[in-house]
């Protein structure tokens, strides 16, 4: 049971990144982006090719990120130079990359393993599994260090003058037009980021499940979508540090609840299911409560 | 300070839905003047301004704003210039953001924004003094979210912003139509208030004929898309409603009655 929590936590601290990434663009940009399905698997594939190919995987995920702003980059100019609708345009990129994604591994799916001896090569992971550590633990500390640093960098990031010209725009767009911002700028600039680091996200996970497979992106939007709804319902959204945190938070508690409904025995096979089920709910929650105090208030009159 | 010469503007051309809304529209705006523009549903006063503020690009004609042609530039472009307030309560602020996050935004138009702090103290101080010279309370809620501010309290913040960097021009698009009477006299009270003490060339946009004869120095009535009065000076100072209402049917040669009961 610890094994499984354990695992769980790390797995979500990993996907914690891609939760941020996603909340930029879903709740501060007000887009829901798909591309963020297509950069995860590129942020998988770049790390992965390039540490086959000899690279460092700290640079190899710098790549990653690289990979990930440009993915971003595209969708951005689809949305702000050829008015394509923002949901068109990521589908149209997370299709591309499908593709392009492929090219960059020359397969479906990449293992990291030295050729000769498949022994495993050396990650991020790695001087913290040689001080000691087990996999999900080297993982974790690495998660949270990760975690801790983008919140910090994000947190700074969103108070500058820029980044309150970003928080604006998914606001109001009209209104920041009229304060001499140019709304493209700022719309490519949180893709671009947030695609990096769902990039980065991908490139952490490769390594720690020491694969990259072309399926992995499949659905993610929805579970980071779904960490950020558990996110905001747990743990407040009162105050933009406390937002940051939240996700990580419930980045990790959706790993923590999916690993606890497999335990209790559903099948693997319907987690998206699953998963969609619980996002659609979450997400339907205003709707209910509007219609839970219409009808107590007609009880009421009724009386 | 504004020159707009010959000004087109059609919408959905070529439909069943063509709207021609300005047709060959000239003005000539001089610096310090405070023009208000009046007309029907319709008579494309809202479409003169946003043409102004680069919201949509004419079909035809140009627009030079203190010697600076800026037909073709875009809205970001044009907006250091200019000052703007809209009808919608929201569409002057962003909601989620606090007062004073707003405020900065504003006083930032004009400049390149970089990775400096979005608001520093100094600033901070700067707005609670301007904040209470509006006498709404809002200099003790400098961190309060926009959203959770009345529509009053709304417009009264953005005319703030809107004149921060003293603008070239303060363009005003019925800023006072959402809210309720005598809100919107308030509203007017700081709109004249902020004129004079900023010394601003402003254009207002109104569908009530007291407000656009009781402010202002200049007053043009617009109607299917064309200047059909122009009365200013000593004229203005004695205009009455009645007396604008007749000008009003000899100049436009059009049936009074429906629009008499929108312009009162």
């Amino acid at each position: 049971m610890v094994q499984i929590l354990s695992g769980a936590v790390s797995l979500g601290l990993l996907w914690a990144v891609m939760t941020i990434g996603v909340y930029i663009t879903y709740r501060i940009l007000n887009i829901a982006d798909l591309t963020v399905e297509g950069s995860i698997t590129m942020g998988a594939s770049i790390a992965a090719i390039t540490m086959l190919n000899g690279t460092d995987p700290y640079v190899s995920l710098f790549l990653a990120l690289l990979g990930g702003m440009a993915a971003g980059l595209a969708t951005g100019l689809l949305i702000t130079r050829f008015k394509i609708p923002p949901l068109l345009s990521g589908i149209l990129t997370m299709i591309a990359l499908y593709s392009i994604n492929l090219r960059i591994m020359g397969t479906s799916n990449l293992s990291l393993l030295k050729k000769k001896d498949f022994s495993e090569m050396n990650t991020v992971y790695t001087p913290f599994e040689s001080l000691g550590l087990d996999r999900n633990e080297a993982a974790i500390v690495v998660g949270l260090l990760v975690v801790a640093t983008l919140v910090a960098i994000l947190y700074w990031f969103f108070g500058t003058e820029i980044g309150c010209a970003i928080r604006a725009t998914g606001n109001n767009p009209n209104m920041v037009r009229a304060q001499g911002i140019n709304t493209d700028t700022t719309v490519i600039l949180g893709l671009v980021l947030s695609n990096g680091l769902v990039a980065i996200s991908g490139g952490l996970i490769a390594q720690s499940q020491r694969f990259a497979d072309i399926q992995m992106g499949t659905g993610s939007i929805v579970i980071g979508l779904a960490s950020v709804i558990i996110g905001e319902v747990l743990f407040g959204k009162n105050g933009f540090l406390r937002r940051l945190i939240s996700l990580a938070l419930g980045a990790v508690t959706y790993r923590v609840i999916i690993a606890l409904v497999l335990k209790m025995g559903m099948p693997a096979n319907d987690l998206k299911l699953f998963t969609a089920i619980t996002v659609a709910a979450a997400l339907a929650l205003p709707v209910f409560k509007e219609y839970l105090i219409t009808l107590k208030k007609s009880a009421r009159a009724g009386e | 300070m504004l020159i707009v010469s010959g000004l087109y503007k059609t919408f959905n051309a070529g439909t069943v839905n063509q709207k021609e809304a300005l047709k060959n529209l000239s003005l000539h705006v001089e610096k310090g003047d405070f023009v208000t523009v009046i007309g029907g549903n319709g008579a494309g006063k809202s479409t003169l301004l946003n043409c102004i503020a680069g919201v949509y690009p004419p079909d035809q004609g140009c627009i030079i704003i203190d010697g600076t042609n800026v037909t073709r530039l875009p809205e970001h472009k044009r907006a250091p210039v200019m000052g703007r307030v809209f009808q919608d309560p929201m569409m002057g602020t962003a909601s989620d953001m606090g007062i004073e996050e707003n405020l900065a935004l504003a006083y930032r138009r004009g400049q390149r924004r970089g990775l400096k702090w979005g608001i520093t103290s100094r600033e901070r101080e700067l707005y609670r003094t301007l904040l209470k010279t509006l006498d709404l309370g809002l200099e003790d809620r400098l961190s309060t979210k926009v959203g959770l501010l009345s529509g009053g309290q709304r417009q009264a913040l953005t005319l703030l912003m809107a004149v921060l960097k003293k603008p070239k021009l303060l363009l005003l698009d019925e800023h006072t139509a959402a809210l309720d009477p005598k809100t919107a006299e308030k509203v007017l009270v700081l709109t004249d208030h902020l004129v004079k003490e900023y010394d601003l060339t402003t254009l207002m946009v109104t569908h009530n004929m007291r407000d656009a004869i009781r402010h202002g120095n200049r007053l043009i009535m617009m109607h299917d898309g064309r200047i059909i009065l122009d009365i200013k000076g000593e004229e203005k100072k004695k205009l009455t409603v009645e007396a604008l209402i007749n000008r009003f049917g000899r100049a436009s040669g059009e049936d009074f009655a429906f629009d008499r009961a929108l312009l009162s």
